[in-house]
């Protein structure tokens, strides 16, 4: 087989810094080729480099796509030879259709007058490749983010491709769209499509994969045939981290206690939809120094659960009891659910949970500003204090407390917000997805910190999709679906065969009662 | 080819580097500043040394007194995200409000006063909560508001001119603070007060340039700070020299230090202020750390109200009449103040000091160029190009240390 692309010592350098070093890629013709590594490893620099982003005279080394060496100036420059990236974050317009979004910047039109017959008939042609039975009138906003990213996928198709990079295109589906992505991957594949695959996800790398490049601080470290032998996922991370990690967990030390938190028929209605019931009579409880688990599916309603017991923050009709250690209590605002010593770490840290254009020292005192002032005047020494001691606490990686935090990375962000809850002094901590978008070694130390949370005899109760982490993480594991609870696990009987098969049975009746 | 780069760019000296680092990060505040001086250096020397008369230096103060005030408010609201259209109209309305109390009614000036206070923040109260509460946006909700109170305003005096208003009232904006020492030509308490106030800024900076370096906060090389320092406390004295050869402080110059630092050290220190600017951050997170986003925005305009209350009565006093047209497009002049004081569109971002200098760039403009005999039609195109240029400046900055 002859290679569709090589990379050949590219290196890239930023002001002050060396994104990439002589890296080196070859592709071969009709293989998925996986990019592993670190956040910040240079991943996404190389796929800017490569589709154009980083103009050519902007770094050295070449880039031989189809036996020629070419110069790429800009995106048109790459899609037009048949490169095609596509983001993690999604580039479509919500209130467009799926029509207009797969032809945008490329309308089938004539003298500037769109001919939709024609857009339509191609969309449809294009949705049926990758599975979508969708009418190419509906609107972006109302399908699924799974949906979304197949319709990326019928735009990337519709522009003649001959090299479809994916930049992490599971990180925000379910496992069943994730499995259906691949599968759809591999059928490409077997058509004689070419791909590069960059994702986290280590066992779909290794399902779909037929060769693996490791590339770590902007350098490419190896790059594994996974056609001839297996490759274990042990030995990927190890190439990740430029270190074996032999426990992804760190041992449990917490005791458990009393309970802390108890809930009890909790019901959460959708915010706009209000007939929509997301959350229907859940109860469950946490103990002080354990850490409970909330498995389920994306959207079984965790987060909705969770932020609405954090002050009211999400929903409307919400009913049910919230007792704090054995009290019953009304949380009304979010405020009063502090006070009461409730922390939420949500899932969306961007979005939700920081300031980014402020530093670190403003974002951890946030939630506590109270914590570091006077008479409603801050001591900015005193705040200040309490940022380094976190700084140190968590190991939080920055040139100092007063640098912003958009300029820090997804686990020393993470870190932040989870040194602004500390802080807050919480008995109970929700910590929504705590470890997503981070990279393998930045976990470790979530997991220790929420490991040292519960030895503090703080109950934490954590949402997560990635099922490992629960398992290695949770002395309980309750299970949730279509916003019920449906399962309660503890450690020793937890798998993820036994949460999966929980989750099962509850649709099939759901599918049975709908039969009858 | 990009190693040798690297190692050419690595050798840099750490004072200079320190040096281009502090400029780098404080380059909107000094070049804002530095821009204040420049022009007024300019208009000094086109207006053959007119600008710095203390009669025109007066003039200046008392001219621009309720943009300044009006700015410090807008600040707020700019922080938290939103903005407001309809600070022009109050400024006209609250002014007749107050000539038909004092002038038509009668009455005595303290009641009338504080009546116009409030009536200034219900009015912010009015707008502030359909943005805070119904989360409309503020830009429609002012818009509306603008046209509301020009419309009372028309209404509440018929269309007509009221006045004169009594004399302790002018006194608001055109009175000067007494001389106790009494040396005929030279005003002496001014000078003492203004000099005290210089040396007090001096040293309160040099103590949190201290305190900061306690707390391993990065600040400017020492001979900076010193250099900064003394040649804005020459020109403070400087001015404040002119103005006391004159007839001295102005009462409403006293009023605008006063908000000033009461804004400033709001803004810095307390609590409340600190969550209004992450509010302007991030709203969801500023919600989601037990902040209590409505009220506060609420709050903003509630303020706004009250400070848009002051500066109509400071503009009112000053014309010693009110008119239908008082106050007519004054939002335009506060709002740029803000953004060219460096303010962000997206909220999060501003000080009251830029947003002081900035209405100061504006007013000495105005000024300036009114003296030259500038029409108001150029004077118009120039400020429009001011207020692009500042925030070009602005945002190219921000994109090249991203």
């Amino acid at each position: 087989m002859a290679a569709i692309l090589e990379m050949r010592g590219i290196t890239k350098t930023f002001p002050g810094v060396k994104a990439l070093d002589n890296v080196n890629l070859t592709v071969e013709e009709g293989e998925i080729h996986a990019i592993v590594g670190e956040n910040g490893a240079g991943k996404s620099t190389l796929m800017k480099v490569l589709s154009g982003v980083h103009p050519a005279d902007s770094y050295s080394g070449d880039i031989v796509f189809e036996n020629t060496v070419q110069s790429f100036s800009g995106i048109a420059d790459s899609e037009q030879k048949g490169i095609i990236i596509i983001h993690q974050e999604l580039a479509l317009v919500p209130q467009l259709s799926i029509a207009e979004n797969i032809f945008l910047g490329n309308e089938q039109a004539k003298r500037g007058l769109i001919n939709w017959e024609q857009t339509f008939k191609k969309t449809q042609a294009l949705l049926q490749k990758v599975g979508l039975s969708d009418s190419p009138d509906s609107l972006i906003l109302d399908i699924g983010v799974g949906k979304q990213q197949l319709v990326e996928i019928a735009k990337a198709l519709s522009k003649n491709v001959k090299l479809l990079i994916l930049d992490e295109p599971t990180a925000s589906l379910n496992e069943k769209d994730s499995d259906a992505l691949m599968e759809l991957l591999l059928e490409f594949k077997r058509q004689g499509m070419s791909a590069i695959l960059i994702s986290h996800k280590l066992n779909e790398v290794r399902k779909v994969a037929d060769s693996i490049t490791v590339i770590r601080d902007g350098a490419s470290i190896t790059t594994m045939d996974c056609k001839t032998n297996p490759i274990q996922e042990a030995d990927i991370v190890r190439h990740m981290v430029g270190r074996a990690l032999e426990d992804r967990f760190p041992p449990k030390t917490a005791t458990v206690g009393d309970v802390v938190l108890e809930v009890n028929d909790w019901n959460v209605f959708h915010h706009m939809k209000h007939d929509r019931q997301v959350v229907k009579n859940a109860s469950l409880n946490v103990r002080k120094g354990e850490v409970v688990g909330i498995a389920g599916l994306m959207g079984a309603g965790r987060t909705e659960l969770a932020m609405s017991l954090f002050g009211r923050s999400y929903g409307r009709q919400i009913s049910g009891e919230v007792k704090l250690r054995g009290e019953s209590v009304k949380l009304d605002t979010v405020d009063s659910a502090v006070k009461a010593g409730l922390a939420y770490v949500t899932e969306d840290r961007k979005n939700y949970g920081l300031v980014l254009i402020e530093d670190i020292v403003k974002n951890i005192s946030l939630a506590n500003l109270n914590g570091v002032s006077n008479r409603g005047v801050i001591d900015a020494t005193q705040e200040s204090g309490v940022a380094e001691k976190y700084r140190t606490d968590l190991n939080i990686k920055c040139a100092n407390v007063h640098q912003k935090t958009v300029n820090l990375s997804g686990g020393n962000q993470q870190k932040v917000v989870l040194s602004k809850w500390l802080f807050s002094n919480p008995d109970v901590l929700i910590l929504d997805e705590p470890t997503r978008g981070i990279d393998v070694g930045a976990k470790y130390e979530i997991y220790t910190i929420i490991d040292q949370l519960a030895a503090a005899g703080k109950g934490v109760l954590m949402i997560s999709s990635e099922m490992p982490e629960l398992l290695g993480m949770c002395d309980r594991i309750y299970v949730m679906n279509e916003g019920e609870m449906i399962g309660e696990l503890t450690a020793d009987d937890a798998s993820q065969e036994a949460i999966m098969s929980i989750i099962m049975q509850a649709g099939s009746k759901d599918y049975v009662d709908a039969v009858h | 080819m990009s190693t040798q780069s690297t190692e050419l760019s690595a050798p840099v000296t750490n004072g200079s580097r320190v040096l281009t680092k502090s400029w780098k990060g404080n380059i909107r505040e000094y070049g804002m500043l530095m821009a204040l001086v420049v022009i007024m250096l300019f208009f000094q020397f086109l207006t053959d040394g007119v600008l710095l008369k203390p009669l025109n230096l007066t003039n200046l103060v008392l001219q621009n007194s309720y943009i300044i005030i009006m700015a410090i408010g807008m600040l707020l609201v700019i922080v938290a995200g939103h903005i407001d259209l309809s600070v022009g109209s109050v400024v006209g309305f609250i002014g007749a409000l107050a000539a038909v109390l004092m002038v038509n009614l009668n009455w005595p000036i303290i009641p009338a006063v504080l009546v116009c206070l409030v009536m200034g923040g219900l009015i912010g109260a009015a707008q502030g909560y359909w943005v805070a509460y119904y989360r409309i946006p503020a830009f429609i909700v002012t818009l509306a508001g603008m046209l509301v109170f020009k419309g009372l305003t028309l209404a509440l005096l018929n269309g007509q001119s009221v006045g004169p208003f009594p004399d302790t009232f002018q006194r608001l904006s055109s009175g000067f603070i007494p001389d106790f020492f009494g040396a005929g030509g030279f005003h002496v308490t001014s000078f003492l007060i203004g000099m005290g106030l210089i040396a007090f800024l001096f040293i309160t900076g040099y103590q949190q340039r201290k305190n900061q370096i306690a707390h391993q906060i990065a600040v400017e090389p020492l001979q900076f700070f010193l250099i900064k320092n003394i040649v804005l406390s020459v020109a403070a004295g400087y001015i404040l020299y002119l103005l006391s050869t004159y007839q001295g402080l102005p009462n409403v110059l006293i009023i605008m230090a006063l908000l000033i630092s009461a804004y400033t050290f709001f803004t810095n220190r307390s609590t409340v202020g600190r969550r209004i600017y992450a509010i302007g951050g991030n709203e969801k997170a500023a919600m989601l750390s037990g902040i209590n986003t409505k009220r506060l925005t609420f709050f903003t305009f509630v303020n706004m109200g009250m400070l848009a209350a002051l500066a109509g009565l400071v503009f009112a006093a000053r014309l010693n009449t009110a008119t239908p047209k008082a106050g007519l497009a004054f939002e335009l002049d506060v709002i740029a103040a803000v953004f060219i004081g460096g303010a962000s569109m997206q909220g999060g971002v501003g000080k009251v000091t830029g947003a002081v200098i900035g209405a100061l760039v504006m007013g000495v403009m105005n000024n300036g160029m009114s003296i030259m005999g500038i029409g108001i039609d150029w004077q118009q195109v120039i400020k429009g190009l001011v207020l692009l240029a500042a925030v070009i400046f602005d945002v190219y900055n921000k994109n090249k240390s991203a």
